[in-house]
């Protein structure tokens, strides 16, 4: 018991903040793109779902390996990044959100797109015809409709967000009390053979995985919006 | 109150399906028009061509003296700026609204022209039109068939549309809630004044609420009209065909007097006596479009006359009409019950023909 009550949490407070901030990039921003693949036809529409497809497909390390490359110190972003922030990107909790995101934005927009599809385009149509703008229609009737499935993919979204490992630990690297998130200090205690932080650590990571698991199954189940009978 | 609209539209073939060219010039005025033909006809095209969701490859739409769209010119007005109401099949409220937050994302929509006092004026005169004051706090998955008609209708009259699109609206609906449903759209015709097109391949539909007509058959029109027109008067045996309520009976013209306004024509071996048809001669051969509820059922004993075919009986069947009797050569008519039984045990019944309606068609 005492174990408990001297293991270092910073690691959990850290993935819930960053896995909170990245989730939130990812619905407002990923919601935005799943609703340009779902309604719009333009030239690209294959570039930019291969692109979005990448982050699944690439080894972390090399995905990473892109990042520190786009992002470190040496370049042009590094630079910008450097002086309106007054810190580089690398090695920064900032950077653990990078990756978090990029973890799960991929998934969370294949799969809002999908939902956004699933809205009958004729309540759409529906809602034009009589007047309402765009932005009006996607907020006030798509969005409404298909809150269930993105809701689900949100609670899925954060559970990911939590877990990723690979790009988290070569952007943002393994600072003690700085930058290592949950996965990155199961694997430090591992390594370090400090075998009770570990299972702790294991334990709340499962614990709260199932905990986000439960909501998103049971948002999931209702998915289909009531139709006309 | 109009609409004139050339419309062009090519799908190429996909997968399993052929090409489609759709190429019409639709013209209606305020009223009901009806666009009446069989599924994949183009119909649902043409609707979605006028309320902007489909854009035409050529062609002008132009209503009420408004640009909707132009291929030449460029002109492609979006759906939200040309106050068109559109009810789908499925009506199409929005499910997660009550009827009530419908009609008030309506009004909201154009929300610079009304103010909120007006809006909620125009709702609330809108509901009781319509007989859905009761009705207002409920979602649309709580109410008929025919009462969610009546709100989708209602919906898309809160900003006054220059022209109302529908598309099978009463298509799922049984008849007693199609009656309630015909009534309330011919209401809305007579009180608004505007184009309403309405598209089906119910032809009760079109005999109950059409003013005109427009028969459409792979992507073109083979004939338009006034109601009656088009119904007493089918272009060709074709479209006599796809109607599907008349008897087609070879025909040869054997004299006409334009003097007396009379014609004889033979049709298989009778004679018979019709109006004079100008345009023909003497010896053409054709067909007669008779509609088959025209076909009077003669006691076989009667006196001969005029206008009477002795045919074979082949069949039977019953319907909701009465009994719908066939004859040799494709003939068919309609007894009611008390006619058949009066006739029952007869292999060849007398058939007349009145003068009035004998319509001869060349093709």
């Amino acid at each position: 018991m005492l174990a408990l009550i001297a293991i270092d949490w910073f690691p959990l407070w850290l993935s819930l903040r960053v896995a909170a901030i990245a989730t939130t990039g990812v619905l407002t921003l990923g919601t935005l793109v799943s609703y340009l693949l779902s309604h719009k036809c333009f030239r690209g529409k294959h570039l930019l779902d291969s692109l979005i497809t990448l982050p699944l497909v690439l080894p972390p390390t090399v995905l990473g390996y892109y990042l520190l490359v786009i992002a470190g110190r040496a370049s042009p972003f590094g630079h910008v990044y450097e002086a309106v922030f007054g810190q580089p990107l690398v090695f920064t909790w900032q950077a653990a959100v990078v990756a978090a995101f990029l973890h799960s934005a991929p998934i969370y927009i294949k799969a809002a797109t999908a939902v956004l599809e699933t809205v009958d385009y004729r309540f759409e149509w529906a809602a034009q015809s009589l007047g309402a703008s765009e932005w009006r229609t996607f907020w006030l009737v798509t969005l409404p409709l298909a809150w269930r499935g993105l809701s689900s993919l949100a609670a899925l979204s954060f559970a990911r967000g939590l877990g990723d490992f690979g790009v988290t630990i070569m952007l943002a690297g393994n600072i003690p009390g700085r930058t290592q998130t949950l996965s990155v200090a199961i694997y430090d205690a591992v390594e370090s053979g400090d075998g009770t932080l570990a299972r702790v650590l294991v334990v709340v990571v499962s614990a709260l995985a199932l905990a986000l698991l439960w909501p998103a199954g049971y948002l999931s189940r209702k998915t289909r919006p009531a139709t006309a009978a | 109150m109009s609409v004139d609209a050339r419309l062009i539209k090519r799908l190429p073939a996909v997968a399993d399906a052929t090409s489609f060219e759709l190429n019409v010039h639709l013209r209606a005025e305020a009223g009901i028009t009806a666009i009446f033909g069989p599924s994949g006809a183009g119909k649902t095209l043409i609707l979605n061509c006028l309320g902007g969701f489909a854009r035409p490859d050529e062609g002008r739409i132009l209503v009420n003296d408004h640009l909707f769209f132009d291929a030449a010119a460029h002109v492609h007005l979006p759906p939200r700026e040309r106050r068109c109401g559109y009810i789908f099949q499925d009506h199409a409220l929005f499910p997660h609204m009550t009827i009530r937050e419908n009609l008030r994302f309506a009004a909201a929509s154009r929300a610079p022209a009304n103010g909120r006092l007006n809006r909620r004026r125009r709702i609330n005169d809108l509901l009781e039109a319509f007989e859905l004051t009761d009705l207002a706090a409920r979602k649309p998955m709580q109410l008929s068939g025919g009462q969610k008609q009546r709100a989708a209708l209602a919906r898309t009259l809160v900003n006054e549309p220059r022209l109302l699109l529908l598309d099978e609206p009463a298509r799922g609906l049984d008849p007693r809630l199609r009656e309630g449903f015909y009534d309330v759209l011919r209401r809305t015709r007579d009180q608004l004044l505007i184009p309403i097109l309405l598209v089906t391949h119910d032809l009760e539909e079109c005999f109950e609420l059409a003013d005109s007509i427009c028969l459409i058959e792979n992507g073109r029109f083979t004939q338009t009209g006034p109601r009656d027109v088009v119904f007493k008067r089918p272009a060709s045996t074709d479209i006599a065909r796809a109607l599907g309520i008349y008897n087609i009976l070879p025909a040869e013209i054997e004299a006409l007097d334009p003097g007396r306004d009379t014609s004889r024509l033979t049709v298989f071996e009778f004679k018979l006596d019709g109006p004079y048809l100008p345009g023909r001669l003497i010896g053409d051969h054709g067909y007669l479009c008779v509609p088959i509820s025209e076909f009077r059922i003669v006691p076989n004993d009667s006196q001969p006359a005029a206008n009477r075919l002795s045919l074979r009986l082949t069949g039977q069947i019953p319907s909701s009409r009465g009994v719908r009797l066939q004859f040799e050569h494709g003939v068919a008519a309609t007894a009611s019950e008390s006619e058949y039984r009066a006739i029952q045990g007869s292999d060849r019944l007398t058939l007349e023909i009145p003068r009035s309606v004998i319509y001869f068609v060349g093709k």
